[in-house]
């Protein structure tokens, strides 16, 4: 009965969606007022159908419904109710279901803060994100139904991935969806302004902050994808180049573009077309993302052609909504105009040399993931493109790009003179080289990789403080006033370049002086990685839940004091007899000791790997301070234009505090 | 007119580094039998997947050493390896490993990779041995 119910709460959803999408678009077009309200209603209406049938999956999982064929395939009465929970998403159709959750609430969102945007805007924007949702929904009813049965019911379900059972999982597809689908507010933004043929600052403004959410949201989702892969797989990598995870950083890539294009379009009015554009394909690569994690074309392109209706249907829903939303761009961008002009020397110009590189970026990687995939599909052979391709690539455009970050916040809008921008950033220079030579020698060893990633990093605090500092001194009054008197958004950027100058110190520093030893180790025995000694003393049986196996001891001291014991586990889990590497992290903000069992060799003796990650912490520390950068700006008071109209007199004695507050943020 | 130029240079500088990361990264997949019959490059980084031969998994006394053989079921190849293999390796189940051959025609695994479905096949492993397979059919059906 539940499922059922979730069926045709799709099908309604279905039905509203295409109100959604229809109407208020021929109504706006129309200038038809009774079409144009219906958007609000209709995205709401469908909301809540899309949110009872995700709750009826959710049910059908948590209550152990095996006649549904998703839950006996993707789940088992063993496993534990959180991540019963957690497997609604685990599957390709959950997922999708997941997915239009996500669009529909971030639909909603923009329903109910578009209180002070023009009724047709918000009629276009809703109704854009409307048939988007009607792209999902058919594609989940006619090909992937979550809620199909299974006659007769299994007696037990085949069990949730083992890789998946675990906490990180819970909140990442989540976040990451979150990310992915919030690009869709972007999307719509632009193909309203497309439409309407209204493209300027306010329109930016409205977009901005939809914007920024999202790309914090993937940010984080990257980020604890990529932390979920650190300690879960049990080797103590970080990011593999992997396509799974290429799908989500193409889309990041684009998206963080975007946002630097956007501030350029709302203070300055220029880069109006290539806005468009990047909203255009940081959403068509979220799509892309998708699909290619979901839709199985990564596993085998063989197999996803077995099954020519998911792969048709992808191929045509993506065909439309890039090709769609290009031709739209190609036919209305020149009404849309260029807007200002700015001399090759300015902030404009930086950030657009930014824009390019980060684009080339994501289509370089774009290459590197869908190259191996064409090639096999026309059975040219089969290739892989590993790390070694995307590290030659990416290193080499992101530098510039780096140092450039380092310069835009200090150069002026329109047009910025070399000497004075010399003059500034000379001190940054020194201060940026002289760590590049000395701090490697300090934490031990001098390698020019090092040298080159503390350099860059150096190079972004120090232009960061250097612009604080010339920005600060353009104001009068006490510190404490200067420092208040900043808006919000600037510290949030600050703090986001800031934040990307931790995340090259951690991956500098782990690159450069990670010890990875992989070891036989009998009891009794002992390795010593940097400074720490590793004593084995022995596995023990263990019995979970929903999976047995062995849990080392191993005995950590430094200098023969002991700091620890270290408890890492290796697991069967009952029903698909796979086997679990648990890795035992002692995590530290100076870096992190890493054991995993391998496997038994003789005589209770173990493979082990025991690994030394000096600050790979940061990696993870500097993608959060990056999103807090992103929220931060998110609360800037001039987002808030309602509040600042009705309220001018209260926001006048409100300014001080809230300013205060931004400072200390 | 300045930026147009300057767009195109961050391009041609990323299609160089483009073409060149590329000719010296790409990985190509040999099938057992393709390296049987010698189309494998000698001295090259390439991959190779099948099955791991049942009873063919053989541990050094160091204990991290492991030899072992890989099957497309028409051909063998054998492999070693130093260091600890992933989770899902099994003997009688897929695997592909990157390394080089040497010249006494021994693989010497890099890298041995156990990513795969529930049916714990890797994909490349899979299209190996249904090549062979094929391959087969039609010697004996001639």
């Amino acid at each position: 009965m539940i499922p059922e119910i979730g069926q045709f709460a799709l099908i309604l959803a279905l039905l509203l969606a295409l109100t959604q999408g229809v109407l208020p678009i021929v109504g706006a077009a129309r200038a038809i007022p009774a079409w144009i309200r219906v958007a609000r209603p209709a995205a709401q209406g469908q909301f809540v159908f899309v949110a009872i049938a995700f709750g009826c999956l959710a049910w059908s999982f948590v209550a152990n419904d095996f006649s549904v064929l998703n839950v006996a395939t993707n789940s088992n009465s063993q496993l534990p109710a959180q991540y019963r929970f957690a497997a609604t998403w685990g599957s390709h159709e959950g997922s999708l279901l997941l997915w239009v959750l996500m669009l529909n609430v971030w639909t909603v969102a923009v329903t109910v803060f578009s209180r002070h945007l023009p009724e047709e805007m918000v009629a276009r924007v809703v109704g854009v994100m409307g048939l988007v949702s009607v792209g999902f929904l058919l594609f989940m009813l006619l090909t992937s139904n979550p809620f199909e049965r299974l006659f007769p019911a299994a007696p037990d379900g085949r069990d949730l991935n083992p890789l998946l059972q675990d906490p990180g999982m819970v909140i990442h597809p989540p976040m990451l969806y979150m990310g992915y689908v919030g690009f869709s507010v972007a999307f719509a933004f632009a193909i309203a302004a497309l439409l309407g043929g209204r493209l300027d600052a306010t329109w930016a403004r409205w977009s901005r902050p939809w914007t920024t959410l999202a790309w914090c949201f993937l940010t984080l989702g990257i980020m604890l994808g990529s932390w979920w892969a650190y300690y879960e797989l049990g080797w103590g990598g970080w990011w593999f180049w992997d396509p799974v995870e290429n799908a989500s950083f193409m889309p990041w890539l684009f998206g963080t573009a975007l946002i630097h294009s956007l501030a350029v379009t709302e203070k300055r009015g220029s880069f109006k077309s290539w806005t468009v554009l990047l909203a255009i394909c940081a959403f068509s690569l979220s799509l892309l993302g998708t699909f290619l994690v979901r839709s199985g074309v990564l596993t085998s392109v063989h197999a996803f052609a077995t099954d020519p209706k998911r792969g048709i249907f992808i191929l045509a829903f993506l065909t439309v909504v890039i090709g769609g939303s290009l031709t739209l761009f190609a036919w209305r961008a020149p009404r849309v105009g260029l807007g200002g002009k700015f001399d090759l020397v300015s902030r404009e110009s930086m950030l657009l040399a930014n824009n390019v590189l980060l684009a080339v970026a994501a289509g370089s990687v774009l290459l590197g993931t869908l190259y191996p995939l064409f090639l096999d599909a026309l059975n040219l052979g089969k290739i892989s493109v590993g790390p070694p391709y995307f590290d030659a690539v990416f290193v080499p455009l992101m530098t510039p790009a780096v140092f450039l970050m380092g310069i835009g916040p200090l150069a002026r809008w329109k047009e910025a003179s070399l000497p004075e921008l010399a003059v500034r950033l000379k001190w940054a220079l020194g201060v940026s080289l002289i760590t590049a030579l000395l701090l490697p020698f300090v934490m031990g060893r001098w390698t020019p990789l090092v040298a080159f990633g503390l350099l860059l990093a150096a190079w972004i605090i120090a232009t960061s403080a250097v612009a604080l500092k010339y920005r600060l001194s353009r104001h009068e009054g006490s510190l404490w006033a200067r420092l208040a008197a900043q808006p919000r958004s600037y510290y949030g950027m600050l703090l986001a370049h800031c934040g990307v100058a931790v995340f090259i110190i951690g991956v500098t520093l782990v690159k450069g002086y990670e010890t990875e030893r992989d070891v036989r180790m009998a009891v009794g025995d002992s390795v010593t990685v940097g400074s720490y000694a590793f004593r084995f003393d022995g596995v023990k049986e263990i019995t979970g839940p929903n999976y047995r196996g062995s849990r080392g001891a191993i005995d950590v001291s430094r200098d023969g004091r002991h700091i620890e014991v270290l408890h890492p586990e290796k697991r069967v889990y009952n029903v698909q007899q796979m086997p679990m590497t648990e890795a035992a992290i002692d995590t530290g903000i100076f870096g992190d000791l890493y054991v995993s069992l391998g496997e038994p060799v003789s005589g209770g003796a173990w493979s082990v790997r025991v690994y030394h990650k000096p600050f790979v912490t940061w990696i993870w520390g500097g993608c959060i301070i990056m999103a807090l950068g992103g929220l931060l700006a998110l609360c800037d008071r001039r987002y808030r234009v309602p509040a600042r109209r009705s309220e001018a007199i209260a926001a006048a004695g409100g300014k001080k505090r809230a300013g205060m507050s931004g400072a200390a943020g | 007119m300045v930026i147009i130029a300057a767009g195109l240079g961050v391009l041609a500088l990323a299609s160089a580094l483009v073409l060149n990361a590329f000719r010296s990264n790409l990985v190509f997949f040999f099938s057992p039998s393709q390296v049987a019959a010698n189309q494998a490059p000698q001295g090259k980084a390439f991959r190779i997947g099948g099955l791991v031969e049942t009873g063919s998994v053989k541990r050094a006394d160091d204990g991290l050493t492991v030899g072992f053989r890989v099957t497309d079921t028409a051909h063998t190849i054998a492999v070693v390896y130093t260091g600890i293999l992933p989770d899902l390796f099994k003997e009688g189940k897929g695997v592909v490993a990157q390394g080089r051959l040497g010249a006494d025609g021994v693989f010497a695994a890099t890298e041995v990779l156990a990513k795969h479905d529930e049916n714990y096949m890797p994909p490349d492993a899979a299209h190996a041995i249904e090549q062979a397979q094929k391959a087969q059919q039609s010697v004996i059906s001639k």
